[in-house]
C-alpha cells in the first residue's frame, strides 16, 4: 500500500515550506500580538499591505517588517484594495521594488467592497501581465473551477480559491466546487478566504487542498495567539486525514467488535 | 517648487534629489519605494534623480494585511 509522506513540503515557486498555513498580518492589536501569533502559526509564509508612508511619522517607528524580517519569512505582498488591473500591477511592482526583486506576490482584483468577492476577469488579465512580467503570481479568485484552470494554465504559481467573503468566518461554501479545482489542478491550491475557526480549516485540509491563508479568522478571534496554535493542530490533523485516506459515509451501521463469542 | 507627495503639497527648495527628499522626510533608513509620476525610480537611482515641479511622488511601505 502506498505510504504517503506525510512531511512532504509544499512546494511554491520551487520553494519548499513545512507549513501549510500561511497567514496575514492585519487587524492585529499590536506589531507584538502580530509577531506571537505568527509564530503560534508557525507560519513561514505571512501576507503584508503596500501602502502610502504617514509623512511625518516619527522616522523611529518601528515597522512591520522589524518584527516580521524578509530574512525569517517569506513574504507576500498583496494587492489588496485593488479594483483594477492597472492598480494591481502597479502595487505588485511596487512590492517587488521594496522588497530588493522579491518575485512572489498575491494577486487580488477586487470586483465588490461589500463581498470583497474576485472581479476574475480582471483578475485574468492582470495575472496575464504579472507573470510575463517574471513574477510568482498567488492568485485569491472565486471557488469557479473554470477560472482556477485558467489561471493556471495562464503561470500563476499557486491558485487560492475563497472559502467564503474575506473575514465573514463563514467556512467553505461549496466543497464540490474546491474538490473539483483542487483535483484538476497541477499547482498548488490554496484555500484563501472565509475560514472562520479550526475545524474550517481541518475540512479545507481533508478535501485535499495544499495549504489555507487566513488572517481575520486568526487576528479578530478573542484569543489571536491560541487561535494560531489551534489553527495549526487543525491544518495538520487535516492533512493527516486526508492523507490516512478516511472511510465512506454510511446510512446504515457497522459493529466494531465481533458477533462471533456471544456468551448470552 | 511644488511637488505632491503622497497626495499633499509640499514646498521645496529646488534643486533636490529623491535621496535628499528621503533624507528630509526621515525615510533615509527605511525600506521604502518610491514613484515619481507614476514610474517606479529603483533605489541605486534615488541620489541621481533630480526633481520638478509638480512632479507626483509616492513613497510606500509594507504594513500589516491579509
Amino acid at each position: 500500500m502506498n505510504q504517503p509522506n506525510i512531511n512532504a513540503p509544499l512546494i511554491i515557486a520551487g520553494k519548499s515550506y513545512q507549513s501549510r498555513l500561511l497567514t496575514g498580518t492585519g487587524k492585529f492589536k499590536d506589531f507584538e500580538e502580530t509577531r506571537l501569533a505568527t509564530e503560534a502559526a508557525g507560519a513561514e509564509i505571512v501576507t503584508v499591505a503596500i501602502r502610502r508612508t504617514n509623512l511625518g511619522q516619527d522616522a523611529g517607528a518601528p515597522n512591520l517588517l522589524d518584527v516580521l524580517p524578509p530574512e525569517k519569512y517569506t513574504l507576500l505582498p498583496n494587492t489588496a484594495g485593488c479594483y483594477n488591473v492597472e492598480d494591481a500591477v502597479r502595487t505588485c511592482q511596487l512590492a517587488r521594488e521594496l522588497l530588493d526583486g522579491h518575485r512572489l506576490v498575491k494577486l487580488e482584483v477586487l470586483g465588490d467592497p461589500k463581498t470583497l468577492f474576485p472581479n476574475v476577469i480582471d483578475t485574468l488579465k492582470a495575472a496575464e501581465i504579472l507573470v510575463r512580467d517574471g513574477f510568482d503570481v498567488m492568485v485569491y479568485t472565486s471557488d469557479d473551477p473554470i477560472i482556477a484552470r485558467q489561471l493556471e494554465a495562464i503561470g500563476c504559481v499557486a491558485v487560492m480559491p475563497l472559502a467564503a467573503p474575506i473575514g465573514s468566518g463563514l467556512g467553505i461554501q461549496n466543497k464540490w466546487n474546491l474538490i473539483e479545482i483542487i483535483e484538476n489542478a497541477k499547482v498548488p491550491i490554496i484555500v484563501d478566504a472565509g475560514v472562520g475557526t479550526a475545524s474550517d480549516a481541518a475540512i479545507a485540509m481533508e478535501l485535499g487542498c495544499d495549504g489555507v491563508l487566513m488572517n481575520t479568522a486568526i487576528a479578530s478571534a478573542r484569543n489571536p495567539v491560541l487561535m494560531a496554535s489551534a489553527m495549526r493542530k487543525a491544518i495538520e490533523a487535516g492533512r493527516e486525514a486526508f492523507l490516512a485516506g478516511r472511510i465512506p459515509k454510511k446510512r446504515n451501521a457497522n459493529a466494531s467488535s465481533p458477533i462471533d463469542g456471544l456468551f448470552f | 517648487m511644488q511637488i505632491f507627495l503622497n497626495g499633499q503639497n509640499l514646498d521645496l527648495q529646488a534643486p533636490i534629489s529623491l535621496a535628499q527628499l528621503l533624507e528630509q522626510q526621515g525615510y533615509a533608513q527605511r525600506r521604502v519605494a518610491v514613484e515619481v509620476n507614476r514610474s517606479i525610480v529603483p533605489k541605486s537611482q534615488h541620489g541621481q534623480h533630480w526633481l520638478n515641479e509638480d512632479d507626483k511622488v509616492e513613497i510606500v511601505h509594507a504594513l500589516g494585511g491579509g
